[in-house]
Order: structure tokens, then sequence, then C-alpha cells
């Protein structure tokens, strides 16, 4: 590997090392740890957060940041939840009509910003109002859902040895992981995205369709944000207006940790993965530790987003200094 | 004809609903005195919109100089933390140890000073190790909660002590305590940034770093100041919420306010890009902000409504602000046959 492309993959690999030592330092302290079980646990317990994070990614490799994630996933979920229980719909019916509510949210706000040319922070911002909004007018109780085929969708898994499973919700994880890959390396779309990320002046120069781009990159990320929601749903076989407060800084936290850069055109799809894992790690290790208190979990991703936001900012510098 | 300035949107809506008001709500006009302190909902407007108002105020400077400040609500929960383990001393909490003699100007400028290094930490990540607003301000948006509730260790810490609630609680000449702060916050900023150079470094700044940085103007140092401000302004805002309430809930108070300034200041007319800001359209946007929700409240429709309103008012408001929706708007007009 030549010295760019070592530059260029350098945050990745720094997060995939923490990621393992984290793996191994708390595996080394908590006996049980290692077992296939808890593993899986780490995909199947943040799956939600994953699909969340690797949606927004994309608007973030362009330089630009969606808020409304959260609050997106309790609206589909509870929307979801809703449609199913008090309207009597099918199981794929209603979680469809999520999926289709957040991507439409998403392509609005697209265009707002592609068009107008107006901050994605603020219009996002509106969003996460208008979403929470939304989602407390369907209903303010939790609904639990009794509806067959969902519920045996959601008890689905795949059993393996060592009492692990892969369950539903994991499945839908791998596979937006490997769609998303696919759509940000091989695609017209993803190469589009990492130019505007890289110079949207250039990317314009240069003919790319910098408006339909960005939009479908918000479309992306509220698709993702809404199936989020699904995959919550399924995770707790019930939906609810309130679930997904702050997980839009989770979600962020996990895309800078996995090495994406705020300022958007570098990242990667895998990398947030790995952040995801961090997360977990982080979550499970507190959770296997038992006396130390939740709220550590807050700090402590504060400090990694810190560590990774410092050696981002000295790549960068060695990076400017070399040319 | 001299031009409106940009905050007149704003005043126009506030007036509308006031209108709207006083048209359809029976007794929202109605002020009447009681124990020497008015009550009615024109002074609640006043009194609930403190905490949104001296937000608005500090992030109005940190959004001139083209940054925005998300931490603010944590901002508040640590400084709320604060004075409420400093009052009440609970065992567990890390601050337990500390002994201010339940002096309340002591235990308000230890709040302050928490509120302050908040600020810094923010101010230093900015402007010294060059990083974007969003993200280092994300950072204390995260964390900070979880610094508060490690203060409290996790409980809503309660307190019994007059001198400190009557910031909140008492009242002044008939008017509630919180509207004197926020006056004399907004007076005390209106000085420092119109009658020094501060106000016009901050616009530099915030409108072109670099031709800034060529006159002469330390970007770092006036970054590092707006955050810092920011801090206490926001400090100030969670001793209110904490004095009001008798306690402090790490968990909540201030969630979401960041959201409710930054709103306040985008209707106030400030450039949300940096540049160019208003003080008082920041605190008319906090009026407008606090007036909409009474209003939703005494009408009886459900408050979730609220948070659908407040996103169509600020997109609307963004939009008018928007070079690019004004030219696509006046094309749309012209093209059409009179």
């Amino acid at each position: 590997m030549n010295r760019a492309a070592l530059r260029e993959r350098l945050p990745v690999l720094i997060t995939a090392a923490v990621c393992v030592a984290m793996y191994v330092a708390v595996g080394l302290r908590f006996d049980k740890f290692f077992s296939l079980r808890v593993f899986f646990n780490l995909f199947s317990d943040n799956a939600f957060l994953g699909v969340i994070a690797i949606g927004t990614t994309f608007v973030i490799l362009t330089g630009g940041i969606d808020l409304s994630i959260g609050s997106m996933m309790g609206c589909a979920s509870i929307m979801a939840a809703s449609l199913m229980q008090n309207g009597h719909w099918p199981a794929f019916a209603a979680l469809s009509a999520a999926l289709a509510f957040g991507a439409l949210v998403g392509w609005c706000q697209g265009a707002l910003v592609a068009f107008f040319r107006l901050p994605s922070f603020l219009i996002t911002l509106a969003g996460l109002f208008f979403c929470r909004g939304v989602a407390l007018r369907i209903s303010q109780e939790s609904v639990q859902i009794d509806n067959p085929l969902f519920n045996s969708l959601a008890g689905f898994q795949i059993q393996l040895p060592g009492r692990a499973s892969i369950t539903a919700t994991s499945i839908v994880l791998f596979v937006v992981l490997i769609v998303c890959m696919f759509v940000a390396r091989q695609t017209r779309f993803g190469r589009t995205i990492y130019a505007i990320g890289g110079s949207m002046a250039s990317a314009e120069l240069m003919g790319l369709k910098v408006r339909r781009t960005l939009i479908g990159a918000y479309t992306l990320s509220g698709l993702c944000a809404a199936l989020g929601g699904a995959v919550f749903t399924l995770y707790t076989s019930s939906g609810d207006a309130i679930s997904g407060t702050g997980l839009e800084l989770d979600a962020i936290a996990c895309v800078v940790i996995g090495g994406t850069l705020l300022s958007g055109g570098y990242g990667s799809v895998f990398g947030t993965l790995l952040g995801v894992l961090i997360l977990g790690i982080v979550e499970s290790a507190i959770t296997f530790q038992g006396t130390l208190s939740s709220w550590w979990t807050k700090i402590v991703i504060g400090a990694l987003l810190l560590m990774f936001m410092v050696v981002q900012k000295l790549i960068e510098r060695a990076a400017a200094r070399s040319r | 004809m001299k031009r409106l300035p940009q905050w007149a949107w704003a005043l126009a809506v506030l007036a509308l609903v006031l209108l709207f008001n006083l048209v359809l709500t029976p007794g929202f006009f109605h002020i009447e005195q009681r124990d020497g302190r008015l009550y009615g909902s024109l002074i609640d407007i006043l009194n609930r919109s403190a905490p949104v108002s001296l937000l608005a105020i500090g992030m109005t400077l940190v959004i001139g100089t083209g940054g925005v400040d998300l931490s603010v609500g944590a901002v508040m929960a640590i400084a709320g933390s604060v004075a409420a383990c400093l009052i009440a001393r609970p065992a567990e909490s890390p601050l337990g140890g500390i002994n201010l003699h339940r002096s309340t100007p002591l235990i308000l400028l230890a709040a302050l000073f928490a509120a302050l290094l908040c600020g810094l930490f923010n101010g230093i990540l900015v402007s010294w190790l060059d990083l974007q607003p969003i993200v280092a301000t994300l950072l204390l948006m995260v964390a900070g909660r979880g610094i508060a509730q490690l203060f409290a260790n996790g409980q809503i810490v309660t307190f019994h002590l007059p001198s400190f609630s009557a910031i909140a609680t008492g009242s002044l000449a008939g008017f509630p305590n919180p509207v004197w702060i926020v006056l004399l916050t907004f007076l005390i900023f209106a000085v420092l940034v119109r009658s020094t150079a501060f106000g016009l470094f901050i616009e530099a700044v915030g409108s072109n770093p670099v031709a800034a940085r060529y006159a002469g103007v330390d970007a770092r140092r006036i970054k590092l100041a707006v955050y810092a401000l920011c801090g206490v302004c926001a400090g100030l805002a969670g001793v209110i919420g904490t004095a009001d309430i008798r306690g402090a809930d790490a968990n909540n108070l201030g969630l979401y306010l960041e959201l409710d300034a930054i709103l306040a200041v985008a209707v106030g007319g400030t450039s949300i890009m940096g540049g160019r800001f208003s003080l008082i359209g920041s605190i008319v946007g906090a009026l407008l902000m606090q007036a909409l929700t009474t209003t939703i409240l005494t009408r009886g429709v459900s408050p979730e409504t609220t948070l659908v309103m407040k996103a169509l008012v600020v997109v609307a408001v963004v939009l008018l602000q928007a070079p690019a929706f004004r030219s696509w708007a006046v094309g749309i007009t012209r093209r059409r046959p009179a």
C-alpha cells in the first residue's frame, strides 16, 4: 500500500485497532465475555443504532449533518406499531408505510438543503421537532404489538453453537451494511457523494448531479432512520414515540469514531460499523461490571469522541504539511 | 425608506399571535396584582421565556462568529447539578465534600464557574484545535449530561434554601426575578457588543475569517470569548431552572433547549451563517417561541402540536432569509402574467 492510500485508511485502521484492543481488554477483564453469544448480541442489541448510523454516514460524507434521525426512529416505530395494532394493517404494509414516511421526510429535508442552500443542521433540527411531534400525536403511550406475522418475524433466529443466535435484527443490519458498502464504493451515486464532500464547487464544475445526489443522501438517511425504527420495533415488539431520544448523537458519534471526517469527503460505511461495535463494547462492559452506572457510557463515549477528533485533526494537519 | 431590521418578521408574527389571542382567547391580556406581584398570561410568557432568552443571548454571539453551540442544554444540567449538590451535599456526590455554608452568592458563583469552564472547553476545541463547532460542542452535549449525572450520582438532588429558590420564584417591582435577570444580562451584552469593538470583531470573524485575520483580528481569542460567554449564559439559565423546581434533574434540565435557543436566534434575524447578529432579535425570537407555546397550551391544543408548529415556523423563517429562495420566489412571481 502506498503512503497516500495508507493515510486515507489510517483513521479506519486506528478505529479497527481500538475496537479489537477494547474487545480483548474487556474480555480479559470479565470471563464469559469471549463467548459467541456475547459477540452476536453485540450485533443484535445495537442493530437499530447500526442501521441508523450507516444511513447517516452518507449525509456526513457530503459534509452535512442529519439531526432528525433519532426522532425519525421513534416516529417510524410508533407509526408501524399503531398501524398494526389500532389500524389492523398487515405487518408488511405497516412497516412499508413507516419506511415510506421516513424516505419522504428525508427527501423534503434534502430538497430544502439542496435547492435553497440552507444549513443542514437547521433544517434537520426542524425535522427533529417535526418527527417527534408527529410521533407524539400518533400515541403518547407505547403500543404493544400482537400481530402473528410480526411476532414470528421478531422471534426468528438462526441458532448457532454455544446458545448464540443470529436474530432477524442482526440480519437486517448485515444486509444494510453490505448494500450500503456497495452503494458507497461501487455506484455513481456513492462516488458523487464523496466528490461533493471533497468540494461541492468542484463537483458542480465536473458536471456531477450535485442536487440529485444530495437529495438522495438525505432520503437514504431518512429511510435508514425509519428502518432503524422498524428494527427497534422488532427488537422490543412494541412501538414507542419517545424512543430514540438523543440517538442522533450516538449515531453521529459512531460515524466520527468510525473515521469519517465531519467536513465530508473521507470515511467509510465499514468504519461506522466499527464505531457502533465500540459503542456496544463499552455498553456491555459497563453491564458486565455491574457496579458502574449507566452515565459512564456517556462520559466514555465523549472521551473517545474527543480522542478521535484530535487524531483526525493531526492527520489532516500532517496531510496539509506534506502537500 | 429606512430598511426594516431583520427581526421585523419575528416581531410581526409575535404581534399576530398576540392579536389572535386578543380576539379569540378571553382573559389572555388580563393582568392582576397579588401580593405585590403581577400575574397573567403575558407575564407568564415573559417569565417562562427567561431560560431560552438567556441561552439565545449567548448563542447569538456564537452564531455571529459562524459557529453554533449544541452543548448549552447539557451545560445547564451541569450548572444545575453543581448548584443542587453544593446546597444539599448528598453523601454520594463527588461534590459532597465541599462546604460553601449554604451561601447563595457563593453557590451561584460556583455554578457559573462550572459553566464557564464548560464554555472555555468548547472555545478551546473550536479556536485552538480548529474543530468544526457542531462537532466540538457535540462532545459536551453527549458527555455533559453524563458529567451532570456523575455529580448528582444519578439522583434528582432536591434542596431547601429559600434565598436560592428566590432567584427563580421571587419578584421585584411586580415582575418575576427571571425577567430582571434577562433584562440585566441583555443590557450588559448589548453594551459589551455595541459600545466596544467586540461586536464588530465577532461580525468580522463570522463574515470572513481570512479577511478578519488580515485586518489584525485575533479570531481565536474572539471565538474563545464567545463560547465562554455562551457557557456562562447557559449556566445562568441552568441556575434559574434548578431554583425554580428546587432540585436538579440531570436527565431533563435543559433537554432540547439548545434547539429552542437556536430557533430563537434564527427567527430573530441573526444570519445562521454568521457575520450579522441581533441581540434584540433573539429576545423577540425567544418571546415568539414562548408565546406560541403558551397560546397552544391555553387553547387546549395538545402540547405535541407545539413541536410540529415550531418545525414549520423555523423552516418558513429560514426559507424567507435564504437568498436562494428569495430569488426563486421572485422568479416565479415575475414569470406569471399579471
